[in-house]
């Protein structure tokens, strides 16, 4: 009797039974007019609601079932399966994305600071360190990780200043220079800095995965120099990352040790692989996976070597300007 | 053993404890040390002043200098009662300790603590957790090793019958296509001839197979060669054709010894 705008009488009746008994009969049709949200009653509201999806469910069921039977139906002539939208396929056009005949990015690039490395000028020569008294996790990872990039040295930070380190390492040759942040006992961020002033990035780590945490993993990473793939560094701001990625290993890469180091950039996460991998027939490569891996996040971008305070940022991550799309993303 | 007390909320305490004796509130003669800003004052009350809650409590700035600081406590309180005058040095004592700490570390790196937000980190996880959904990162680099190896950036080091030989057989192929087809049946109703004929006599089977098929037969062994190295590991479909052959070689090797024996003897090996 309160469903006033309710649907069939024998519906009502049929509500005031508690929710646990058999579902309605077939011939219960909501009308349009009907909306569930106008019941008082909760427990009654909730009953109908549950009916009402489960009468979309069949209802879409049916649709699908009719589409398909025309599709067999037509057989040939049938128009082709619409492809299902998916983030990457929907992605807003970012204007700064790089196409591979710009000149101007060529230009760029060319004079750049990694532009000496591009040019094989110089070798990379990296430090690895932590912040201040790294766990063991943290330093376990640091082992692998200079396993995993030829011509890297791992040292312990003791209390030592950053802006103090830095001049230090200039004066020793050094290109690059990765910090790893740990917070309750687990890497959790990464400063990647080019040394002769060249740009800092911070990223957040996450998902770190040491070599025995790997399943099916392989032996240890050899001495050879491995390849480097750099995948989805579409706009400007993902060239430079990529190319500070780049900058990191050797050049020259030996194909005898058939190693292979991968960032994979997706939805502005950076997947980090590092894999051996054997070409089993001209179709097929087999691919084992050594070495950690971990995931990264870019959060700021700086012009000069690392300086919290006065440096010049290049791009930063802005929560709330830039996370509101799901659409859209920056590297 | 500790003992357990209360501590006093009241912000002139001397000692932080809720006794009797330490109460600003409890006692009409009253003095404590406190610090604003880096420098320390003396605060005291004064039965006197009980009327006047505005002017009640009397603030005196104490010097820089540690001991002169504490001379002028003992000036100031001089007639009090002991235990107020000892708990303010004390306490005097121990703000200007930790005033030095403070000065100190701000020198050295702080660490500076950021806050993290529940919310953003469970956002940003599951929205890791759908990119490496949607990444197929061991697709990709087999994709990519693959393109790589297509456009020869790994030289000469994989043995795999790379493309440009793979379009020179095709293109091979496409010539004598039609013929090698031709050939084949021609093979079959040979082979069939030849099977039956076997059976009765050999070495007019060998004259006749000379002069049926000489020029045939080693196109269709070069190509056979060739094909067999390209396709080993492509399909098999074309050993069966190369079955009868094959029965045919131990006769073909003593008709072509000065030709192609070396290469026969190689595939036969």
């Amino acid at each position: 009797a309160g469903d006033g705008s309710g649907p069939a009488g024998s519906v009502v009746a049929a509500a005031g039974e508690p929710p646990g008994e058999p579902p309605a009969p077939q011939r219960v049709l909501f009308p349009p007019t009907f909306s569930v949200s106008e019941i008082k009653n909760k427990q009654r509201r909730h009953f109908m609601f549950v009916r009402w999806k489960q009468q979309q469910r069949k209802e879409k069921l049916a649709a699908r079932k009719k589409r398909r039977k025309e599709r067999e139906a037509l057989g040939d002539k049938a128009p082709p399966k619409a492809i299902p939208k998916t983030i990457e396929n929907q992605r807003v056009y970012d204007e700064t994305t790089v196409d591979p005949n710009d000149e101007e990015v060529a230009f760029d690039e060319a004079t750049d600071e990694f532009a000496p490395y591009f040019n094989r000028q110089t070798v990379p020569k990296i430090l690895i360190t932590t912040s201040d008294r790294p766990r063991g996790r943290t330093v376990r990872f640091c082992e692998q990780l200079s396993t995993v990039i030829p011509n890297s040295h791992v040292y312990y930070r003791r209390g030592l200043a950053l802006k103090r380190i830095i001049p230090q390492c200039i004066a020793r040759d050094f290109t690059d220079l990765i910090v790893i942040n740990e917070d309750r006992k687990i890497p959790n961020g990464l400063v990647l800095s080019h040394l002769p002033d060249g740009p800092t990035a911070h990223f957040r780590m996450s998902s770190v995965r040491l070599r025995k945490e790997i399943k099916r993993k392989g032996k240890e990473p050899t001495e050879h120099v491995p390849e480097v793939i750099l995948n989805n560094f579409t706009t400007r701001l993902g060239h430079s990352v990529g190319r500070m990625f780049a900058s990191l290993f050797p050049h020259d890469p030996q194909f005898i040790g058939r190693q292979v180091a991968t960032f994979h950039n997706q939805r502005d996460y950076i997947f980090f692989r590092f894999h051996r991998y054997i070409f089993k027939s001209e179709k097929k490569v087999g691919i084992q996976e050594l070495g950690p891996r971990f995931t990264l996040k870019l959060r700021s971008l700086q012009k000069g070597t690392f300086d919290s305070k006065f440096g010049e940022y290049e791009w930063i991550h802005k929560r709330r300007e830039m996370d509101t799309n799901r659409r859209k993303f920056h590297l | 053993r500790t003992k357990t007390q209360n501590f006093c909320r009241n912000e002139y305490n001397l000692t932080g404890l809720c006794n009797r004796s330490s109460c600003p509130l409890a006692n009409s003669q009253y003095a404590t040390v406190r610090e604003e800003k880096g420098r320390c004052y003396l605060y005291m009350k004064t039965i006197e002043r009980a009327a006047f809650p505005r002017r009640l409590w009397e603030r005196v700035l104490l010097s820089k200098n540690y001991e002169k600081a504490l001379e002028e406590i003992d000036e100031n309180l001089i007639y009090w009662p002991r235990f107020i005058r000892h708990k303010c040095k004390q306490r005097f004592t121990k703000i200007t300790q930790y005033l030095i700490r403070i000065r100190k570390l701000t020198l050295k790196r702080q660490r500076k603590l950021v806050p993290l937000r529940r919310k953003i980190e469970r956002q940003e996880n599951r929205r890791e957790e759908k990119a490496l959904i949607a990444a197929q990162l061991d697709n990709a680099i087999e994709k990519e090793l693959l393109e790589r190896l297509k456009q020869d950036t790994y030289g000469d080091i994989y043995n795999f019958p790379i493309h440009a030989f793979d379009k020179a057989l095709q293109q091979q192929d496409a010539e004598s296509e039609s013929e090698s087809d031709a050939e084949v049946e021609e093979d079959d109703d040979d082979e069939d001839k030849r099977e039956f004929v076997e059976a009765d006599s050999d070495l007019s089977d060998f004259e006749d197979m000379d002069k049926l098929e000489t020029s045939s037969e080693e196109e269709q062994e070069e190509e056979e060669e060739v094909e067999k190295k390209a396709s080993h590991p492509k399909s098999k479909g074309k050993t069966p054709l190369k079955g009868p052959a094959r029965r045919k070689r131990p006769y073909i090797e003593i008709e072509y010894e000065e030709e192609t024996e070396p290469a026969t003897k190689t595939k036969a090996a």
